[in-house]
């Protein structure tokens, strides 16, 4: 049998995807013409904008190239346009010759609406819909100034693509707020004031007169206010109309769009209709999504299959970054309609939840949208709400049950839940695919195409290889911290310190936080990053620590403490152990222990006798050993040249002098040391977060060991001649450690992370950078290298105690 | 009710606690970001973690010893865990916490 001949008017994304379903399920089925009137195949259209913004090349958005049509012998006539379709003779008629079709995909897409104001025709008046409209607007830099009419999704990408490359970008709107499509007045105002922050003017409620030129080129936009707004280019971007002028010609039926019944085919029964050129029972399409499911119907239709396209609720995101907007549903106000807002000015976030019934209909959100495609689950579904109305708005985190944690919502997700909208990859055709043999995200994309299109479901395709193949996949890109937010630690230090947040409050209001004051998890790592950049600025906060570290102690399991008292270098002396003694007789303590960092621990304090036994410690010169801490513990020695036969350096007095110089410092992790006195090592200081082993031409300076749930040995750092220089290393990587770790890495997973040659570079090589870390760690120092016990003794017993003791009163 | 006056607001760090000692037992008494006080038993359910110990954050307490969280007015726990704190009536009043003494006294018979 000889094959039937498909012709394809138009290389759009939606025939692009017609194609791929037709030459993966049938390759020998049809013998493929392609035409476009665009001099090149398919790419994808909706990735413009990265492009034009410059944080993609046109290279990456092709979708298939030359190789591609090679390989599925498809017949290319890229840059010619048909000009006619003969339905008798099943004929299409292009620029350079005619073609024989048995059946005929009309795939044309869309014609940009230009407003017919005088001038629309001048040279610099362009549309935003291909590759070159995006070079036209690329070519343009900081001497040039652009008019954008049209304040809709379009017009604000090119707009703020236009801004990122430095071009002074003026955006005229007709209407009383942005995207009033997709977004009501609140949100659109949001997206106002942030587009203005990036430097782009808007002017709203603008009503354009006259396009001005000069010599047949754009000099100025004229409005009906008599405003003249200069630009080198004018970017009308005011919508779309469905490109049906060819099917008109060929006396097809054709209302806004071309008309096609559930199965794709016009009313010609050899021609079909893909895209955003149909109307579809009285709808035209915009986005891809649902042309997606288009071309899936008509490539099972093509191949004789039962299939029927029905249309679904959309969901709208916004391609720039920086502005977090997500719609969906329908949420125009009715008597029958109820909303839900939630507003949070300070962090700019807002949200409206539209419920008719007890449904879910329609949703805006901006400022953070972590939550909208749980939503749109809810919108698709219809199921009842009714269940979570009061806490409906504050999204999956609130819902009892829901794990707050990111990979367990993923987990949760049932198989048939859609993770890739404009594809509609459900979670079950991913996992399968991952359990097939794709271990990374582009064996997915490629195989699924999930996360190919707009990319915003990169994440949860990625959080899914990860609760799929578990420890076997790396997930490239950090986790966020916790449920309260979407960065992770990383970038969370880095904007601490880039926008100079001062305060948690700052931090959760800048960083967008979901929740009023973070969690168990955020709270304590944010009050230590704050700590360490801003040490003199930032107070520290003792309710966002851990108990042990609010209380200065370590919580047991039956709620008292231990009390480990600081014994510099692990040296004590007889007055000290009296009044250990003491205490433990005072105060009762049922275990005295010593510990494996040469210290003493009193067990099973009670946590009202804290602030006592503290005080009575102080009286003979101990302070905290801070036990505790995520900060320095303890810097454990061997008893080196003082005593022992081997000894090479006096390892005692330098880990006294380090314990000194380091005790009260916070740090991401706990931090121990050890010097030993000869490579002999007795102070285990090969195992230690830094360790000092000393030899006879100097100090052997080591990071990166731990002898926990990891054994790890240090790495040599460097080896340094004098005392001095070893105390000022020591000091100086304990500040790079501080200023740049993530909470809860101990050194060797810093280490891991950055490289141990990094921190060559900046502690041992780079002497300027080695002094102002040696610096700054002081200037922390000057805070906090004090004894906090004897500040609680003195200034917060009573908070020790309890608030009121009613027992007592009852027996009064 | 018969409201008892058990100190004032400023007597609880903001996202803090402080202990209460009754017949029933130790109650830790919460105060949140905004003005607000909930009272609640101070033993976790899991294995009686003293929550007057714990992170407190938007209308919760993270229980320090194992981290389960419970919500200050239902006393549930959240997420996975199963579990369920008493929570006991406690209002301010002109700054001063009073908390319901019918609720944290068991009557002698008399
Ligand atoms: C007291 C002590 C055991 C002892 O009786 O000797 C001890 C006791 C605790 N260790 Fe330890 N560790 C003690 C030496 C060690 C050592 C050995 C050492 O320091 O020479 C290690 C292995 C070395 C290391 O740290 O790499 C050690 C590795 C850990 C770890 C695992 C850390 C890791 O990164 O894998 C933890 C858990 C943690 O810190 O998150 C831990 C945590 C704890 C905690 C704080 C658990 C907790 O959160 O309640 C224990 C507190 C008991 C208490 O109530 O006081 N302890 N712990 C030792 C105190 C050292 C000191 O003198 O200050
Ligand atoms: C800058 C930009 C950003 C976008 N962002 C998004 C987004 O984030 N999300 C989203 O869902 N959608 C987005 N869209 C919309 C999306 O790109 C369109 O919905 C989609 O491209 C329409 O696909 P189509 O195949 O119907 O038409 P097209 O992709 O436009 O393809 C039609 C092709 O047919 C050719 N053609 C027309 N007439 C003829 C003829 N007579 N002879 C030969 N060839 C002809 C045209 O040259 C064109 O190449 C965006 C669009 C643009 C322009
Ligand atoms: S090894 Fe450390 S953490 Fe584990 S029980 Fe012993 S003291 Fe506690
Ligand atoms: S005792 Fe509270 S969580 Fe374990």
């Amino acid at each position: 049998m000889s094959k039937q001949k498909l012709v394809i008017i138009g290389a759009g994304m939606a025939t692009g995807r017609v194609i791929e379903h037709l030459v993966e399920a049938a390759p020998d089925a049809y013998d493929i013409t392609l035409f476009n009137a665009e001099p090149r195949g398919n790419y994808n259209r909706i990735m413009l904008s990265p492009v034009l913004s410059g944080e993609k090349t046109y290279e990456e958005i092709v979708t298939h190239d030359d190789a591609f049509y090679a390989d599925h012998n498809v017949s290319c006539r890229f840059g010619e346009k048909v000009l006619k379709i003969d339905r008798e003779l099943k004929v299409v008629e292009g620029e350079n010759g005619h073609v024989p079709y048995d059946k005929l995909i009309l795939g044309t897409g869309s014609d940009p609406f230009m407003i017919p104001l005088p001038g629309h025709d001048l040279d610099g008046v362009i549309a935003y819909r291909d590759l070159e409209d995006t070079e036209r607007m690329m070519s343009l830099g900081p001497d040039n100034k652009v008019v954008v009419i049209g304040g809709g999704l379009l017009g604000l990408e090119a707009a703020a693509g236009m801004a990122a490359r430095g071009v002074d970008v003026t955006v005229v709107h007709i209407m009383g707020h942005l995207m009033e499509r997709q977004l009501d007045e609140a949100a659109g105002y949001l997206l106002k004031k942030s587009l203005e922050s990036k430097g782009i003017k808007i002017c709203l409620q603008a009503n354009s007169k006259e396009i001005l030129g000069e010599d047949g080129k754009v000099k100025a936009l004229l409005l009906e206010d008599g405003t003249e707004l200069p630009c080198d280019l004018l970017v009308m971007a005011v919508g779309i109309r469905p490109c049906v002028a060819l099917a008109k010609g060929a006396g097809l039926a054709v209302g806004r769009g071309i008309h096609v019944d559930d199965q794709m085919l016009t009313s010609d029964e050899n021609v079909f209709a893909v895209g955003e050129c149909v109307e579809h029972d009285g709808a035209l399409f915009g986005l891809v999504a649902p042309l997606y499911d288009q071309a899936k119907v008509l490539a099972q239709t093509l191949l004789g299959e039962q299939a029927a396209f029905k249309q679904k609720s959309l969901s709208t995101k916004l391609k720039v970054t920086g502005c977090d907007l997500f719609s969906a549903g329908d949420f125009a106000d009715g008597d029958t309609r109820e909303n839900i807002v939630f507003r949070d000015p300070g962090r700019g976030v807002y949200k409206r939840l539209v419920i008719e019934g007890e449904r879910l209909v329609g949703c805006v959100m901006y400022g953070d949208t972590a939550d909208g495609n749980w939503f749109f689950d809810k919108i698709r579904s219809g199921e009842s709400i009714d269940e979570m109305r009061e806490t409906l708005i504050f999204g999956p985190a609130y819902q009892g049950g829901a794990a707050v944690d990111p990979l367990s919502a993923v987990a949760a997700l049932p198989p048939d839940a859609e993770i890739c909208g404009c594809n509609g990859i459900c979670k079950s055709t991913i996992t399968d695919t991952i359990s097939g043999g794709a271990t990374d995200l582009g064996s997915v994309r490629a195989k699924t195409k999930a996360s190919a299109s707009c990319g915003t479901c990169t994440g949860l395709v990625e959080q899914l290889l990860q609760v799929t193949l578990g420890d076997d996949f790396q997930m490239p890109q950090a986790q966020p911290m916790c449920g309260c937010t979407d960065l992770a630690h990383e970038d969370v230090r880095r904007l601490i310190k880039s926008q100079e947040l001062k305060s948690q409050a700052a931090v959760w209001q800048e960083l967008g936080w979901t929740t009023p004051n973070g969690c168990h998890v955020c709270r304590p790592a944010v009050n230590f990053y704050l700590i360490a950049d801003w040490p003199i600025e930032y107070q520290d906060d003792p309710q966002s620590r851990f108990v042990n570290e609010r209380k200065h102690a370590n919580i047991q399991k039956d709620g008292t403490f231990s009390v480990v008292p600081r014994m510099w270098g692990g040296i004590t002396n007889p007055t000290e152990l009296r009044a250990i003694a003491d205490a433990a007789d005072k105060y009762n303590v049922p275990t005295v222990k010593v510990t494996g960092g040469q210290r003493i621990d009193l067990l099973g304090v009670k946590g009202e006798d804290l602030p006592a036994i503290w005080a009575d410690l102080n009286k003979a010169g101990l302070v905290s050993g801070h036990a505790y801490s995520k900060g320095l513990r303890t810097v454990k020695t061997c008893v080196g040249t003082d005593h022992c036969r081997f000894g090479t350096q006096d390892s005692t007095g330098l880990g006294i002098k380090l314990e000194k110089l380091l005790w009260g410092s916070w740090t991401p992790h706990k931090v121990k040391l050890g010097v030993s006195g000869c490579p002999r090592n007795c102070a285990e200081a090969t195992c230690k977060d830094i360790g000092v082993v000393c030899v006879d031409s100097g100090y052997q300076i080591g990071i990166g060991g731990a002898a926990g749930m990891d054994v790890k040995e240090t790495q040599l750092l460097c080896q340094v001649p004098t005392e001095e220089e070893c105390i000022e290393i020591v000091l100086a990587v304990t500040q790079a450690y501080r200023e740049n770790a993530k909470y809860l890495d101990r050194i060797y997973k810093w280490v891991a992370k950055v490289g141990l040659d990094w921190v060559k570079e900046t502690v041992v090589d780079d002497l300027a950078n080695r002094k102002t870390l040696v610096d700054r760690f002081e200037l922390s120092q000057t805070i906090y290298r004090k004894d906090p016990w004897a500040e609680h003794a003195k200034e917060k017993a009573d908070t020790y105690a309890p608030l009121a003791d009613l027992t007592l009163e009852a027996a009064e | 009710m018969n409201w008892i006056d058990i100190g004032h607001v400023e007597d609880i760090p903001v996202l803090g606690a402080r202990l209460l000692k009754t017949r029933i037992g130790c109650i830790a008494v919460f105060r949140t970001a905004e003005a607000e006080v909930f009272a609640a038993s101070n033993a976790c359910p899991h294995k009686g973690g003293p929550l007057a110990e714990g992170i407190v954050h938007g209308q919760k307490v993270t229980c320090p010893l194992h981290n389960w969280v419970f919500d200050l007015n239902t006393g549930e726990a959240q997420g996975a865990d199963e579990g369920r704190i008493a929570t006991y009536p406690v209002r301010l009043e002109n700054n001063r916490i009073l908390i319901d003494g019918d609720a944290v006294e068991q009557r002698s018979a008399a």
